[in-house]
């Protein structure tokens, strides 16, 4: 009997007794355990509260379309570039799989065409050139046509000299692209130099995560840099840095928390809060 | 005796023959065997060492030619490979290294050194692999910090200011990525270097002369001319962090290495380098002297190319050339399912909230001046209506 009790307690995967801890295996729907406390949360709730943990304010990841729903002014986003897409220049395969196909699933699973989505919109009036990337096509990764949207974008921001708003969320330089995304990084600073030279305000928003080739160009250029609560950012990703120094990562590390520290971005400001301090901001610096 | 190209070729030890040479590594022990023989008991076998020597060369070039992306990432890190600092003494003149970012320290993952090339006076800024193991983890085995990066561009902006051309030399497997290199803003560091070097005011040439990995290469690689080496390799991932990633497994490197493509070749034909520049037979590391010879004469031609033209053109070209990448393989998808959720009607305009009339503003600003003395003018337009 007792070595009954035993073997059902060695094996994880069956009955954990009567544990007054949330069960952390959750049926699909309505509800939803936040990651950081465990609670449990009614969906509804969550959207409501800006996709907002209300117990722990932990942030969860949000697509482009929700986050500029959240962003802007209601119906003031006027997209541009949306038939930009990705000739896969290295005609990459993998796995018996290939990047085309890769995206072909990416766009039905997104209902976008690529990682980015730029336009011009208004935040609380004032009006704004906007980027935001979507993590959910591809890991938010920059390839070619999200390198050319964002210079596009900073084009007519110096057209109509209007501030720049970027959201960044992204894993990097997109590898299925090869040299080709990594070039990317070096067009869109130098896209960045010219708008410098003219004069624009550049706010760049890095939310969870912001990693690799994104953070290493635009993301880490703003003239302003803002970043969410909790938000992992840095240039090479924790894993990375595991296998390279086999050392236990200290807790916090590359978070937004830790970046303020280290003097790498101005404000960590809360989701609810970003709408009022990116106009504050317009206001101070703007044109 | 004649002076024989031979004299100058670099000896391999037994454990330096890459995998697939092995025939050329058997073809070479015969040859010291010959020579061993032929000083010890003084018989004549230069005929047989000449015979072996010509279908050695014949072997290196049958290798050589066709070399698989594979291949190429293990030739381009040989351990003999030439590093900056070989090109440093057989290249430049009156070397003058300048060290330190003024910051942090001194990264002697990046050297910056003003000298002579040619008749021609430059920067040079290239990533140092350290030839011994002391050597090595001083340069943290070419894996430059923040502070390299740093370094590299006030080195830079000093040359710019004196009118000095910036030579770059790329060899790296990648930027640190370490604790302290993330604490010290890595990504910073390399984001600054490629906004200031878009528009340095100097002719600037890179030239890819081992490991190219990503953005540590780039870091110093934004240039006017972008050349490379026959056979090394620049690409956005090392072939095993994305074998890693992408085939969930690092030893399927070699097909990394191929869907990559990041061989000289290949870059070149997706038109981001403008040179290639051929080494010696069987790869640099046999025989330094030829190799830098022609990354020399390159230097030296480009130089006067980019001197001819005056600074703001070049500036421009630089631009575009940097705008232009990808832009090809750009193609317009048909708009069957565009994003409109939250894009308005093209009818319909934008909703703009309305600005608060200036009198009323004024009324206002009276009243929360009267009210708490203090006036925050983000609050004046319309109520947010988000919570």
């Amino acid at each position: 009997m007792a070595k009954g009790i035993m073997a059902a307690k060695s094996d994880k995967s069956q009955w954990n007794g009567f544990s007054l801890k949330p069960r952390k295996q959750m049926p699909e729907g309505l509800w939803l355990a936040c990651p950081a406390c465990k609670h449990m949360l009614y969906k509804k709730t969550v959207a409501e509260n800006m996709n907002v943990c209300p117990e722990c304010k932990y942030h969860f990841r949000i697509d482009g379309d929700t986050r500029i729903k959240q962003l802007v002014d209601e119906d003031s986003f006027e997209q541009m570039c949306v038939e930009l897409g990705s000739d896969d220049p290295l005609k990459f395969k993998y796995r018996g799989d290939t990047y085309k196909n890769r995206i072909r699933a990416d766009r039905k699973k997104t209902g976008g065409i690529e990682a980015m989505l730029v336009g011009k919109a208004f935040i609380r009036g004032r009006g704004v050139m906007l980027g935001v990337m979507n993590f959910d096509f591809l890991g938010g990764s920059m390839g070619l046509v999200v390198g050319e949207k964002f210079c596009r974008a900073v084009d007519r921001a110096i057209e109509e000299s209007l501030p720049l708003v970027v959201v960044s969320c992204s894993g990097g330089a997109r590898m299925h692209e090869g040299v080709v995304s990594l070039g990317q990084m070096a067009k869109t600073s130098a896209a960045l130099a010219k708008y410098d030279e003219s004069g624009g305000l550049f706010i760049s928003v890095l939310t969870d995560p912001t990693t690799g080739g994104v953070t290493a160009s635009f993301a880490m250029l703003g003239d302003i840099i803002i970043a969410e609560p909790g938000a992992l950012i840095g240039f090479a990703g924790p894993r990375t840095i595991y296998e390279t120094i086999k050392v236990e990562l200290p807790a916090g590390f590359q978070r937004s928390e830790f970046l303020l520290e280290h003097g790498f971005i101005d404000m960590i400001v809360p989701r609810n809060q970003l709408r009022k301090e990116i106009t504050r901001l317009i206001d101070y610096c703007g044109k | 005796m004649p002076f024989s190209m031979t004299d100058i070729q670099v000896k391999l030890n037994p454990n330096q023959y890459l995998p697939f040479e092995e025939k050329v590594a058997e073809l070479d022990r015969q040859i010291e065997n010959l020579r061993r023989h032929a000083a010890q008991n003084g018989s004549d076998q230069s005929a047989e060492i000449r015979r072996l020597q010509r279908l050695e060369t014949g072997e290196l070039k049958r290798i050589y030619s066709r070399l698989t992306p594979w291949q190429i990432v293990q030739v381009a890190r040989h351990p003999m490979r030439p590093l900056v600092t070989d090109y440093l003494e057989l290249m430049v003149k009156d070397v003058r290294e300048l060290h330190g970012d003024r910051c942090f320290g001194d990264d002697r993952a990046i050297i910056t050194s003003l000298g002579q090339i040619g008749r021609e006076k430059v920067l040079l800024v290239g990533q140092n692999k350290g030839k011994n193991t002391k050597e090595k983890i001083a340069c943290n085995f070419g894996c430059p910090n923040p502070e390299g990066y740093r370094k590299a561009l006030i080195k830079m902006k000093l040359a710019e200011k004196y009118r000095i051309p910036i030579v770059t030399l790329i060899d790296t497997p990648g930027a640190y990525p370490g604790v302290g290199a993330e604490e010290r803003g890595q990504a910073q560091a390399i984001a600054a270097n490629l906004m200031e070097m878009s528009r340095l005011k100097v002719p600037i040439i890179s030239i890819v002369i081992g490991e190219g990995g990503s953005g540590g290469a780039l870091g110093i690689g934004v240039a006017d001319r972008l050349a490379m080496l026959e056979f090394s390799y620049y690409s956005v991932i090392s072939p095993e962090g994305c074998a890693a990633i992408l085939w969930r497994d690092g030893s399927q490197a070699k097909q990394a290495a191929h869907a990559l493509k990041l061989t000289a070749k290949d870059l070149m034909k997706l038109g981001l380098v403008d040179a290639i520049i051929t080494e010696s037979l069987g790869g640099a590391h046999r025989n330094l002297h030829d190799t830098i010879y022609n990354v020399e004469q390159y230097i030296i031609k480009t130089l006067r190319d980019l001197k001819r033209t005056k600074i703001e053109n070049l500036l421009e070209t630089r631009y575009r050339k940097l705008r232009a990448i990808g832009n090809q393989y750009q193609k317009s998808i048909g708009v069957k399912a565009p994003r409109t959720k939250a894009a308005p009607k093209p009818s319909t305009r934008p909703k703009i909230p309305e600005r608060v009339s200036i009198e009323a503003q004024l009324q206002k600003m009276q009243e929360i001046t009267r009210q708490n003395d203090s006036y925050e003018f983000a609050e004046l337009s319309e109520q947010d209506t988000n919570p």
